[in-house]
């Protein structure tokens, strides 16, 4: 976009640098030195891993910057109408800011005040930028509500963000942002905290009204493919600078930069399947340029495999106290039944609320009394007293979504891959018990060193790693993964992906591989089963259900993933 | 792959500074945190010393005159105030009572005794004065402290220890151990909570520092309960206690090897607020008499003995007793912000 015949300018950042300071005597460089253009009335897409310094940028044009310990350099500009924001007057920022510039973010549900309904936040908005009177205000508001396509307008006005499904909010929030008719729209990850179906609706959304209201958009994401629907133009930022700026073609058709290459070929694709995912140092190194194996890898059950798990009419109710005496039913999980092929992938697929982790939990007993059987062994799982569960507690194991959560903030490394040795006496004394997790912290690919450090010293990835790690000390037969890469950026995402494979190649694991991402399940799973509202759809064959899926949902599901920019243009 | 994780290691610190190392950096940055954890550090010392009979060993000797005064106010100031010591000598006229049947004994005591005392003359006037018997006010400042700390802190410790035995239970098993412990908690805190130590008092019949001890233990609890309660409920939930079920750590080992390390900051603070508060509360006791006995001394005996004093304009005891009480629990208080700033780490 610095081409000569670029369009009118709506936003110009030159040299931006943002400092943050930790503590009395380290700074760390957020920004540092970025320049790029938002043309008026076009999507710009600002792509980058966590720590790019994507949402920094977009608070330092809204002056939202935290005052304590944020610095801008003098020499950074962003123009705006020949003026440089960061040295507007906080009075005349403020002007601006909702009425020409807007925002929306991540999390719809912290973004709306809960205390009060979403009418009167909307109309906050156009009495204090456009000076309309209550009444002027309430039926723009209804207009606007309209507009952003929340059903019964006339009901919703007067609801409470907590009575909104997450798109719903979503859309109210975008209804606030766009009520003064923004000159440009910054949407920060706004389809993130969204399941895939509601992101697909959203995206169409803010591209509708950014061809209707003639603005600009700077949309803010991890997901490169997400934008290539879109975006007119892409910046690709990495710790802090920018690596490739340019139309959202020449990105996705000729990236110049290895590292946009790397985020396009790392994230599993609908149509491939490589034997092993290339991750970013394959494109960063020098040499031969890897790119990872073409081999495809096959997948798919052949119906003679040995079952190593059988799932029965699997239910779980929750209830809740209604009155004084009544109590509600809520049906998690209706009538689940599905085998595992040991050595095989199952991958369960659904929105949230689905219940396909309350199946997980449900099977390794996390989640009290259910009804159905689970056959493992010949024996059920479900039904056995708690004494008699601990050796087949040993032989299924999960991995947790979030890998900050789900280790022990006070354990060492050592300690928590110890634990379970201990517990269940694994190895004859503490030396041969060291020696294991030794062995497995090489497994996973950390070093030995990370036996006396705890888990706040170590990265997401590195993270679930350990907590991978920590699962194979029991050498499990079933390994059930809930949701266990979609905390994590894109190239990490591949790197403990391969990393799962290899296991799987290697030790004969079963896997229940949980996930809302379709695109890693289809890379991962053998096997797909889609679950709706407690209840599963369809079960088959992944290639199978890929290429021709049977029920409504299913379909609807498929049809709603990002298809990126061949996708957009092969529509 | 390998290689970039070694990578990322190797470039971060060799040595690995543990939770508690780090909040004790950042506790080191605070400043008025330090200063007040050198008072407390300094109070616990005098504490230890004077519980080793290495200073205050004699409190209770007689060395001054009765009331002696500070010495950087002089004798005079006795004798020009109010005359005091010879109002008071007619007080103490009962002594040669000629209708106490007693006189002829302890006139032969008094003279056995009397060689010792009279060799070491009383001093007129002592370091920060001195009280009816002529004890110096300074020693007794400092065995006061020794009683009034110890009371504090080993109360404190049985009432965290009680409100997180019972808290841990409650809150990590739920159910009906839950409601049982909350019942009880609801019983202890209906109960007005002077009237509780009254009546605990009261069923006690002794006077004495371990009776102290009992009543502010057995009741203080109720405070660090609650909130080890709602710790625990929060944590049992958390996907690293889902993780130790998985890996079949059983019930007490999640309470107390997972849960209990996590939690163990909020308890800390409250431990350290409630010796603040139980040194109060012991002060309180012994100011309505039912505090230590006779034989021993803490600032609430010596508030106690204070408010006969002040209306004599002997200013000294009271003075003594409130700098010291104000000085450690002021210091108390700020350490435990400090404390809970260093500690928590949603703060950081």
């Amino acid at each position: 976009m610095t081409s000569a015949n670029s369009p009118e300018t709506l936003i110009g950042i030159r040299d931006l640098k943002v400092d943050f300071r930790l503590d009395r005597t380290t700074i760390s460089q957020a920004v540092k030195g970025i320049s790029f253009d938002i043309p008026v009335n076009s999507t710009v897409a600002l792509v980058g891993e966590s720590g790019s310094g994507k949402s920094v940028t977009a608070l330092a044009i809204l002056g939202l910057l935290p005052r304590e310990n944020s610095t801008v350099p003098p020499g950074s500009q962003i123009l705006y109408g020949g003026r440089n924001l960061l040295v507007l007057a906080p009075g005349e920022l403020q002007k601006l800011r909702g009425a020409d510039i807007s925002m929306i973010f991540q999390e719809p549900m912290s973004s709306l005040n809960p205390v009060f309904s979403v009418g009167f936040q909307l109309t906050e908005v156009l009495t204090k930028h456009l000076g309309m009177t209550g009444r002027q205000a309430r039926v723009r508001a209804l207009e606007l509500l309209r507009e952003v396509g929340i059903p019964e307008p006339e009901t919703k006005i007067d609801a409470y963000p907590f009575q909104l499904s997450g798109g719903q909010q979503q859309r109210a929030m975008i209804a606030i942002a766009i009520a003064c008719e923004p000159k440009l729209l910054i949407a920060d990850e706004p389809t993130t905290a969204l399941d895939v179906t509601i992101q697909k609706q959203i995206l169409e959304l803010i591209a509708a009204l950014q061809k209707r209201l003639r603005m600009s958009v700077l949309f803010i994401t991890h997901d490169l493919a997400l934008v290539g629907e879109i975006a007119d133009y892409v910046v690709v930022m990495r710790e802090g600078e920018i690596k490739e700026q340019g139309g959202v073609e020449q990105i996705f058709e000729a990236p110049r930069d290895a590292y946009t290459r790397a985020l396009l070929l790392c994230r599993p694709q609908l149509e491939r399947r490589p034997r092993r995912l290339p991750v970013i140092d394959d494109f960063l190194k020098p040499g031969p340029l890897a790119g990872g194996s073409l081999e495809e890898r096959s997948r798919g059950l052949r119906g003679d495999e040995e079952i190593i798990l059988e799932v029965r009419h699997l239910g779980k109710s929750f209830y809740s106290r209604e009155g004084l005496f009544g109590k509600r039913e809520f049906k998690a999980v209706k009538d689940v039944s599905f085998k595992l092929a040991r050595g095989k992938t199952l991958g369960i697929v659904g929105e949230s609320g689905s219940g396909k982790t309350t199946v997980a939990l449900t099977l390794l007993r996390l989640r009290g009394e259910s009804s159905g059987e689970a056959l493992f062994d010949g024996k059920d799982l479900l039904s056995i007293p708690p004494q008699e569960m601990m050796p087949y507690k040993r032989r299924i194991q999960i991995v947790f979504q979030n890998p900050y959560a789900s280790l022990n903030p006070r354990f060492t490394i050592g300690q928590l891959l110890m634990e379970p040795l201990q517990v269940h006496g694994i190895g004859s004394n503490e030396s041969e018990r060291r020696d294991r997790v030794y062995k497995l912290l090489e497994e996973v690919g950390l070093p030995e060193v990370s036996f006396f450090k705890y888990p706040h010293e170590f990265s997401g990835g590195q993270r679930q790693r350990i907590a991978i790690a920590r699962c194979l000390t029991m050498k499990p037969d079933v390994l059930i993964c809930d949701e266990a890469v979609s905390a994590l950026d894109v190239s990490i995402q591949a790197q403990v992906l391969n990393l799962l494979q290899d296991l799987q190649d290697e030790y004969h694991m079963s896997y229940i591989f949980i996930s809302h991402d379709l695109a890693v399940v289809k890379y991962m799973a053998d096997q797909v089963m889609v679950m709706n509202e407690g209840e599963v759809v369809e079960v088959a064959n992944s290639d199978d259900i890929y290429r021709s899926p049977q029920h409504p949902y299913t379909k609807k599901l498929l049809s709603s993933i990002p298809q990126g920019w061949h996708g957009a243009r092969a529509r | 792959m390998t290689q970039a994780a070694a990578l990322a290691i190797g470039v971060q610190r060799a040595e690995s500074p543990g939770l508690w190392t780090l909040a004790w950096r950042r506790f080191c940055r605070d400043r008025v945190g330090l200063a007040s954890f050198l008072i407390v550090v300094f109070f616990f010392g005098l504490m230890a010393a004077s519980g080793l009979h290495l200073i205050a060993a004699d409190w209770s000797k007689e060395v001054g005159v009765n009331y002696a005064p500070p010495t950087f106010m002089g004798p005079e100031v006795a004798d020009g105030g109010q005359a005091a010591p010879e109002s008071h000598g007619g007080e103490r006229a009962g002594e040669s009572n000629p209708f106490d049947p007693l006189a002829g004994v302890l006139a032969e005591i008094r003279a056995a005794a009397g060689a010792a005392s009279v060799a070491e003359a009383q001093a007129p006037t002592l370091v920060f004065g001195g009280d009816r018997w002529g004890r110096d006010v300074l020693q007794k400042t400092i065995k006061g402290t020794e009683t009034s700390m110890f009371v504090g802190l080993v109360a404190a410790l049985l009432a965290a220890f009680l409100a997180t035995v019972f808290g841990a239970l409650a809150g990590y098993y739920g159910g009906w151990i839950d409601d049982f412990f909350n019942w009880f908690y609801n019983v202890f805190t209906s109960i007005p909570y002077l009237l509780l130590i009254l009546a605990i008092a009261a069923v006690l019949n002794q006077k004495g520092t371990l009776t102290v001890i009992l009543i502010l233990g057995l009741t203080g609890w109720t405070g660090i309960f609650r909130l080890v309660r709602a710790e625990y409920l929060k944590h049992k939930v958390r996907e690293y206690i889902q993780a130790a079920d998985a890996i079949g750590a059983s019930h007490a080992r999640r309470m107390f090897v997972h849960i209990l390390p996590n939690v163990s900051h909020v308890i800390l603070v409250q431990l350290s607020l409630h010796v603040v508060l139980f040194i109060k509360s012991e002060v309180v006791l012994s100011f309505l008499g039912f505090g230590v006995g006779v034989d021993t001394v803490s600032w609430g005996s010596m508030l106690n003995e204070a408010q006969s004093e002040l209306i004599l304009g002997y200013w000294w005891q009271l003075a003594a007793a409130t700098l010291a009480m104000a000085l450690l629990v002021t210091g108390f208080s700020l350490f435990t912000d400090a404390l809970r700033d260093a500690l928590d780490p949603k703060l950081k």
